[in-house]
């Protein structure tokens, strides 16, 4: 029976993690617009985008090269294999053993390499100035990210993430402060990661700022559908991420299958919540010169570690 | 024997503020050597007392004397009475050249009592803390006396002397805590755990690690303010912009209080850790100033300045003598102390008045001393011989007997402290041999210069060398061992 | 000593760390007195709850006085010495600031280091927190190192004695009163002769800038 639970509960967390990321973005978009007194378009509008996008032709470079085509099925397949790893609906998922936390980070890494390569790969020049930022901006964040996971590992002695929201859970409400450094970090790198405002303005259409869109000028049709779905997938799964780790509360449990109902609503609230706390942070704060983003990405690393040696000293 | 610790203490205090309210009268500086002279002559009555009767403690634990205190307390008052008489002639002359007005030597004068009523009080006090308080503010009054002039070196020099001691001070501080930590654990946590001598009676049950790690920053944190290497660098500012009589106090004074508070400290760590490194630790750093200093004096162009690194030396001497141990160490760190501040006050009366008669603090400007005013360039030869050591001043007998001790104990720092010692020979006697002598142009001062306290403090120096009275003679050796416990 | 007391001074001492870090990066100077205040607040209502859950009435005292001195008339202090002395508004800093944030975490792994054997002496409530007091002040000592504005410097000379307080009241539920009181004297007697300084400074120099202040060599 429980294997039965689980298999449902991981497929659902897939098809949740399709339908709700689209969705997300929509409504982190009509928060913006609310807290800019603009009025905003529809949460279904990035869902009627992707509806579009996919029924159009696409039109690629001669050059292209076979990576090319590839590249955002690759991608895609890294986002939703990510939204299957995360708990974000239950802890007893059975891809979980496929990849810890660290190989999630990994998992992203593969994914902007491939992006990187892709934009790469047309040879114009936004494109390769986007890589190179791309790149620049994750190598920054990587370490940042790994520090919040080796702190919230260090807690609950485990790297695979469905133990560590378990684990959480099951604690006794406590203040952690390490935890609450890592969620600092973990915030920034949040938003250097998906390209928001104050690392990249997601809205931008100077090519000379942008540095996720510009990785996607060249694609069009179903890959550009494809790669803004997984745009859409990475922001859910960062934030998903975020709540396993930090408010784990209310994902189902192994052998609870009715929980797992409860989880979906539960969910939703979050990521409202979460969606609006981006939007006012991003309406908030201005975008930062590039050259200022090492500073930005060095505080968050640094409150990560802080997390670290706040736990060895203090025990929390 | 309450009154007298108050009055000495009391005196200072309530000459900054008379000095607050007359320091603009003509009469500022007379009074100013009143009150200085009042203090000594109770200081001299409480240590004569204090030596009859044993170590005392005063109102009700808040204030201690033992030999050592009190002696360095009557040491530090007259200093000071003998600088004021200094400071008497030498202001006036300031002042009709200009550099000083009327409301500056109001200050001046208000601030060097309120100086002198710190150091006392860091002296007397029974009480680690309020020690570190009465520092603290000397700091303070040390900022605004160095800054006096209002030039723009006298500023920075001020500012590095800030930030410097500050922080010196700030890491004092915390190794004050620390040891309030250490010894809370055997008598709880109230405000017995910070004074004196509950601290001497329970140095064996200080916990070791806490006590040699505060025993690290109180070393660092007052080194600063004594002026060890590398803690030193606000020293020769401080001295070279400020005017004399505060080189003279800060040398013959300061330092003594910070390496007072020093072997305290030490003495309660030895206690605690029975393993030498607080005697290790200073022979260090007093090793290191020595030999900086020495080698440091050569490339001085201005002659406080030169002094002041003279002063570094002799600091690192004491602090070397009073690492290595034991009673003869001590005995010769203790008359290294007095005749030190004696003979290093001597030489900035005289060199202050031969500033002011050249016009400049450059020594290759200075020439021709003994010409001009043969009793201030005499006192100036006499001060230079005797701060390095030549017999039969008092230096001479205290550094013989630190390098005997130190070619028996360690016997490899002894050929370094020689090099240094003859290389500070070297230097600062051709220097002042050619300031000395030699042609020059310089013109009378208008106020006669302040010869008394130049020769007083030579010939106590001379007296230190060729026979120690007796009582003076028990005054060291009970001092000494209290310090080596 | 229960546990949410305990829990609560930990995190505020993680507070008061992340808000020494947040001085370390800062170049602005109002935002810096601004962060000074808040630091101030922290290490107050720490010393109340210290005192609160050990019952040691002086440490409401003590608190008091840090709040008077060290949240309300510093700062206010400090407002008016930048806007009488015209100070520019943003400081550069010596060695750039990321730099500045690696050297930072290598004291603090220092710091706690050095203060885990001490922290186990202490049976006080506040333990472990005797790591991040002591952190804070070598914090602080890179603050004084780092800046080249007189402003910054004094801010990080009383941050210092921010760390030192907290260290004290962390380590031994506080220092005696009288000694508190002294201290507490000292710090305002000091920020005042610093700040008329500053108008001596500023006199001789255009500006707070310290690289005036070192043309001083050794000749």
């Amino acid at each position: 029976m429980n294997h039965y639970v689980d298999f449902i509960s991981q497929a659902l967390e897939i098809i949740v993690a399709l339908v709700a990321a689209p969705l997300l973005t929509g409504w982190v978009n009509q928060c913006r617009a609310w807290l800019q007194n603009k009025s905003a378009p529809s949460m279904l509008q990035p869902h009627r985008m992707l509806h579009k996008l996919f029924h159009k032709e696409v039109v690629m470079a001669e050059h292209a090269s076979p990576l090319f085509r590839m590249e955002p099925y690759i991608i895609f397949g890294c986002m939703i294999l990510a939204c299957g790893i995360i708990p974000t609906l239950s802890t007893r998922l059975p891809l979980s053993s496929a990849a810890d936390a660290i190989a999630l980070v990994g998992l992203f890494a593969l994914g902007r390499v491939f992006l990187a390569l892709a934009a790469m790969d047309i040879g114009t020049a936004f494109g390769s100035m986007g890589s190179r930022r791309e790149m620049f901006i994750g190598f920054l964040a990587e370490p940042a990210l790994l520090m919040v996971l080796f702190s919230a590992s260090l807690i609950t002695n485990s790297t695979s993430l469905a133990n560590i929201a378990d684990n959480l859970t099951h604690r006794q409400l406590a203040i952690y402060p390490s935890l609450a450094f890592a969620g600092i970090a973990f915030t920034m790198v949040l938003l250097a990661e998906n390209a928001r405002v104050p690392v990249d303005n997601p809205a931008t259409h100077l090519e000379l700022t942008m540095i996720h869109e510009a990785l996607l000028l060249e694609h069009s049709g179903r890959y550009l559908a494809l790669m803004e779905w997984a745009a859409s997938l990475k922001l859910f799964a960062y934030l998903c991420i975020g709540f396993a780790i930090f408010f784990p509360w209310g994902i189902a449990e192994a052998g609870h299958p009715f929980a797992l109902i409860l989880s979906i609503p539960v969910l939703a609230a979050k990521l409202a919540v979460g969606g609006a706390l981006l939007a006012v942070i991003e309406t908030a704060s201005a975008k930062l010169r590039i050259f200022r983003v090492p500073e930005f990405l060095s505080m968050a690393f640094l409150m990560a570690v802080l997390g670290m040696l706040v736990h060895f000293l203090l025990g929390a | 024997m309450d009154h007298l610790l108050l009055l000495v203490l009391v005196t200072p205090l309530l000459g900054s503020i008379a000095l607050v309210l007359l320091g603009h009268s003509e009469a500022a500086p007379e009074i100013n050597v009143g009150f200085s002279l009042v203090t000594f002559v109770a200081s001299v009555l409480l240590a004569a007392e204090v030596i009859a009767q044993g170590p005392t403690i005063f109102i009700g634990q808040y204030f201690f004397a033992d030999s050592l205190s009190v002696f360095i307390a009557a040491l530090t008052a007259f200093v000071g009475m003998t600088t004021s008489l200094f400071s008497r002639p030498y202001m006036r002359i300031e002042r009709d050249n200009g550099r000083m007005t009327e409301r500056r030597m109001r200050l001046y004068h208000s601030m060097y009592q309120l100086f002198m009523f710190t150091m006392l009080l860091a002296l007397l006090s029974n009480n680690i803390g309020i020690m570190w308080v009465a520092l603290e503010s000397a700091t303070l009054t040390v900022l605004l006396l160095v800054s006096i002039y209002r030039t723009a070196a006298s500023v920075e020099a001020a500012w590095k002397y800030f930030i410097l001691s500050g922080v010196g001070i700030a890491l004092a501080l915390l190794g004050t805590i620390l040891l309030y930590l250490a010894a809370a654990r055997h008598f709880g946590i109230a405000g017995d755990a910070l004074l004196w001598t509950n601290l001497q009676s329970a140095k064996a049950y200080l916990e070791p690690a806490t006590t040699s790690l505060a025993f690290v920053f109180l070393l660092v944190g007052y080194g600063t303010k004594m002026g060890l290497v590398p803690m030193h660098s606000w020293l020769p500012d401080a001295h070279a912009e400020g005017p004399t009589p505060i080189s003279a106090v800060l040398s013959g004074l300061l330092l003594n209080v910070a390496l007072y508070a020093v072997l305290r400290f030490k003495g309660l760590a030895d206690g605690a850790l029975q393993n030498g490194l607080p005697g290790k630790m200073l022979v260090g750093f007093g090793l290191v100033s020595v030999l900086v200093a020495a080698f440091s004096l050569s490339r001085q162009k201005d002659v406080k300045r030169m002094f002041s690194y003279s002063s570094i030396e002799h600091v690192g001497l004491m602090a070397f003598t009073f690492g290595v141990g034991g009673p003869i160490a001590t005995y010769a760190g203790l008359l290294h102390m007095t005749a030190h501040s004696l003979v290093k006050s001597a030489i900035f009366f005289s060199v202050g008045h031969a500033c002011q008669k050249a016009g400049t603090q450059i020594i290759a400007d200075i020439r021709g001393l003994a010409h001009v005013s043969p009793t201030v360039g005499c006192g100036m030869m006499l001060g230079a011989l005797a701060i390095l050591g030549l017999p039969p001043f008092g230096v001479f007998s205290s550094e013989f007997l630190i390098v005997t001790t130190a070619v028996r104990e360690l016997p490899w720092a002894a050929p370094l402290l020689i090099l240094a010692l003859g290389v500070a020979f070297a230097t600062i006697f051709s220097r002042v041999q050619s300031m000395v002598f030699g042609e020059t142009t310089a013109k009378p001062l208008a106020h006669s210069p302040a010869l008394l306290p130049l020769f007083i403090h030579l010939g106590l120096a001379l007296l230190l060398g060729l026979y120690i009275p007796p009582y003076l003679h028990a005054w060291y050796v009970q001092a000494a061992h209290i310090i080596t416990g | 000593m229960t546990g949410v007391s305990s829990q609560i001074l930990n995190l505020l001492a993680a507070l008061l760390l992340l808000l020494t870090f947040a001085m370390l990066g800062q170049r602005r100077i109002l935002s810096l007195i601004t962060l000074f205040m808040l630091h101030g607040i922290v290490v107050v209502v720490s010393a109340l709850l210290i005192g609160y859950a050990t019952s040691n009435h002086h440490l409401y005292f003590s608190a008091g006085l840090t709040l008077a001195v060290k949240v309300m008339l510093i700062p206010w202090i400090l407002h008016k010495l930048v806007f009488r002395l015209k100070v520019k508004r943003e400081v550069e800093t010596l060695i750039n600031v990321s730099v500045t944030m690696l050297i930072g975490i290598v004291l603090v792994i220092v710091a706690f280091n050095i203060a885990l054997p001490v922290a186990a002496l202490s049976s006080s409530v506040a333990s472990g927190t005797l790591g991040i007091a002591l952190a804070c002040v070598l914090l602080s000592f890179m603050m004084i190192l780092v800046r080249s504005n007189a402003i910054p410097q004094v801010i990080g000379y009383l941050t210092m004695e921010n760390g030192l307080f907290f260290a004290a009241t962390a380590a031994t539920d506080g220092m005696p009163l009288l000694v508190e009181l002294g201290v507490a004297l000292a710090v305002i007697g000091g920020t005042l002769v610093v700040g008329l300084f500053m108008f001596q400074i500023r006199e001789h120099f255009d500006d707070l800038d310290i690289h005036n202040l070192e043309t001083r060599k050794e000749d």
